[in-house]
């Protein structure tokens, strides 16, 4: 057979829930154009079904991801940007074609996906340093404050940064030691997914980072308003305040941490500071009699 | 549909009456298709239950759960925790119907009739050296009769596998006929008895039919599938042999039979598909608490947050119900 009759192998782009790739369980699927609005591919379009499925996953994997070393959840992220790294190109492409932008720049911000995991990863084993105290008490009382992971966070991705905002909302979620549920942004959901094909290989627990694609607003409510997820970021709804200010009244009922919309999606090649990570953790302050 | 196994009563006439005349008995049940079994049971999960419909069944499920905490490391301080989870499943949702029974060991048993009352929740308790039934038949009488006399309302019985597996029949039947002579009161107020198969360790289909039918001539009044200490427990084909079974010989000797499904249940999902089981198969007349049970522990919890997610229109999570 000659060469140049090969056929495609046209990939089918599914969700990322509990460690695997399922299809969505409504069965439904969208199309996605690159920045010129040309045919890409077809991606899942999760259901609230699916988002419930997430929910039970990331809870599921986060006494094991909560429960493991710092320094080993450092490790891992390290893990993630290695791999990451070893895909550069395949990332690229899906940048360009997604955002439009140019092969150099799309590389610079692929670059930069990778050099804010390995930031991350490195801050594991020295957030509790920075925000953990040792308290001064009148009393016999050692006294002491240490970060602790909030829990199942749900994330919603920024729609426009692909892949750079993604990693940037993403890991510091996981390095803070919770699990995360993630919408995707909807018309450039391909780096989400690539990511997801990366985080499958490279020892991250199954469950610990799951990935929605499709409409914000066919499964955000529902996490939103889910009695078992601990916290929600609102990124992704930036600048859109009517369903912003929806999303955080449905949030009110277990008093779920809120990570409130910006005004406009932020410029991510910025330093992120610390606030992404303390966002996610809760203090503990334990108090502990001297000479027992 | 699959054909009744049997049509008229006469065959059952003397299929106990000797060793000889139940081993022919039992052995002259048609096989079980285990394939067609398996298949049969695989489309019967895929029924769409929505809406009015599963807040029914959700609520017919919790009715017909025995509720079940049969450990080592059981305290009194736990059976009556749990009794008082199975009076008020929900404490949040007065409507929230209350569970079938309370299932422990015998020595537990004056402590879950107490704590219950007159609240209706019968108390349950496993007897004749369960989940083994290794022991001498003395001892298992004996067993029994401590848990009838605590004032359990239901015992939960274990077939001699062993006797089962070599081929001795009549050891198994007379067993259970000692065992329901010994659920007798005087004041008529009889326990219920229900005999345990523990499928999982009788390896065949054939032989669930066999048990089921061995089980239902000695005059158990409820078969159950395991006991949930062997894997596999509870599965749909072998809850689905054993209500063709029960459907069957009512159409024979026009008495009812009850079904206990046992371990392994922990979903809503699941909990609604035996329940389209039991009414394709069966019939309607057995999704009644009288005659249908669910042996369970994490399922009602399940339950309790789909019945949460129905009236509140938001998924609700497990630290909203009791840890049991």
């Amino acid at each position: 057979m000659p060469s140049d009759t090969r056929l495609d192998v046209r990939k089918t782009y599914k969700l990322y829930i509990g460690g695997k790739f399922p299809r969505s369980e409504s069965g439904r699927s969208y199309v996605v154009n690159d920045s010129r609005g040309r045919f890409l591919a077809n991606a899942a379009a999760a259901s609230r079904k699916d988002a419930r499925d997430a929910v039970v996953a990331a809870r599921k994997a986060f006494p094991g991801w909560s429960g493991a070393t710092a320094y080993n959840r450092g490790q891992v992220l390290y893990r993630v940007a290695e791999v990451m790294e070893g895909r550069r190109d395949q990332f690229a492409d899906e940048v360009v074609a997604g955002e439009g932008l140019t092969r150099a720049r799309a590389g610079r911000s692929v670059d930069q996906a990778i050099d804010r995991l390995v930031w991350y990863a490195g801050w594991t084993d020295k957030i509790a340093q920075v925000v953990g105290a040792t308290n001064p008490v009148a009393g016999p009382y050692f006294d002491f404050s240490i970060p602790e992971p909030t829990g199942v966070v749900a994330v919603l991705a920024p729609q426009q940064s692909s892949l750079l905002g993604l990693v940037s909302v993403v890991a510091p979620v996981v390095a803070g030691g919770n699990t995360a549920v993630v919408t995707s942004s909807r018309d450039r959901p391909l780096p989400a997914i690539s990511f997801a094909e990366v985080l499958a290989t490279s020892d991250v627990p199954g469950g610990v980072v799951n990935i929605l694609t499709g409409s914000v607003g066919d499964t955000a409510p529902w996490l939103a308003s889910h009695m078992d997820v601990n916290a929600i970021d609102l990124t992704g709804v930036a600048g859109d305040d009517e369903h912003a200010t929806a999303l955080e009244v449905a949030a009110v009922d277990n008093l779920k941490r809120v990570r409130r919309a910006p005004d406009a999606e932020p410029d991510w090649t910025l330093d992120p500071g610390l606030s992404r990570i303390t966002s996610f953790l809760e203090t503990k302050t334990v108090w502990h009699p001297i000479g027992v | 549909m699959v054909s009744p196994v049997l049509t008229s009563s006469d065959v059952l006439d003397g299929a106990a009456s000797s060793p000889a005349a139940l081993r022919r008995f039992l052995h002259g049940l048609p096989g079980v298709d285990q394939v067609g079994c398996e298949a049969r049971a695989a489309t019967l999960s895929t029924r769409s239950i929505k809406t009015t419909s599963k807040a029914w069944a959700l609520d017919l499920a919790v009715s017909m759960i025995d509720l079940t905490t049969l450990e080592g490391q059981d305290t009194i301080g736990k059976v009556r925790a749990l009794c008082a989870k199975a009076k008020r499943p929900d404490p949040e949702d007065p409507s929230c119907p209350r569970v079938a029974a309370i299932c422990v060991y015998p020595d537990m048993v004056a402590t879950a009739k107490a704590a219950l009352g007159s609240s209706g929740v019968h108390v349950a308790s496993v007897a004749t050296a369960f989940p083994s039934g290794r022991s001498t038949l003395d001892v298992k009488l004996q067993d029994t009769e401590d848990a009838v006399a605590a004032g359990a309302d239901e015992i939960d019985m274990v077939i001699d596998r062993g006797a089962f597996l070599s081929g001795d029949f009549s050891r198994v039947f007379d067993e259970i006929v000692a065992v329901k002579q010994v659920c007798r009161r005087s004041t008529g107020q009889d326990a219920h008895l229900k005999v345990i198969m523990e499928a999982g360790e009788l390896v065949t289909y054939d032989n669930v039919r066999r048990a089921s039918w061995l089980s239902m001539l000695a005059g158990a009044d409820f078969i159950k599938t395991s006991t949930g200490k062997v894997q596999p427990a509870a599965t749909m084909p072998v809850t689905l042999i054993m209500l063709e079974a029960v459907r069957d010989f009512r159409e024979a000797t026009g008495r009812m039979v009850g079904v206990k499904p046992a371990g392994g249940i922990s979903t809503s999902k699941d909990a609604i598909k035996y329940l389209v089981m039991v009414n394709e198969t069966a019939g309607d007349d057995w999704l009644d608490p009288e005659w249908f049970r669910f042996g369970a522990s994490r399922l009602l919890n399940d339950l309790l947050m789909q019945r949460t997610k129905m009236t509140t229109g938001r998924y609700s999570g497990p630290d909203y119900f009791t840890l049991d």
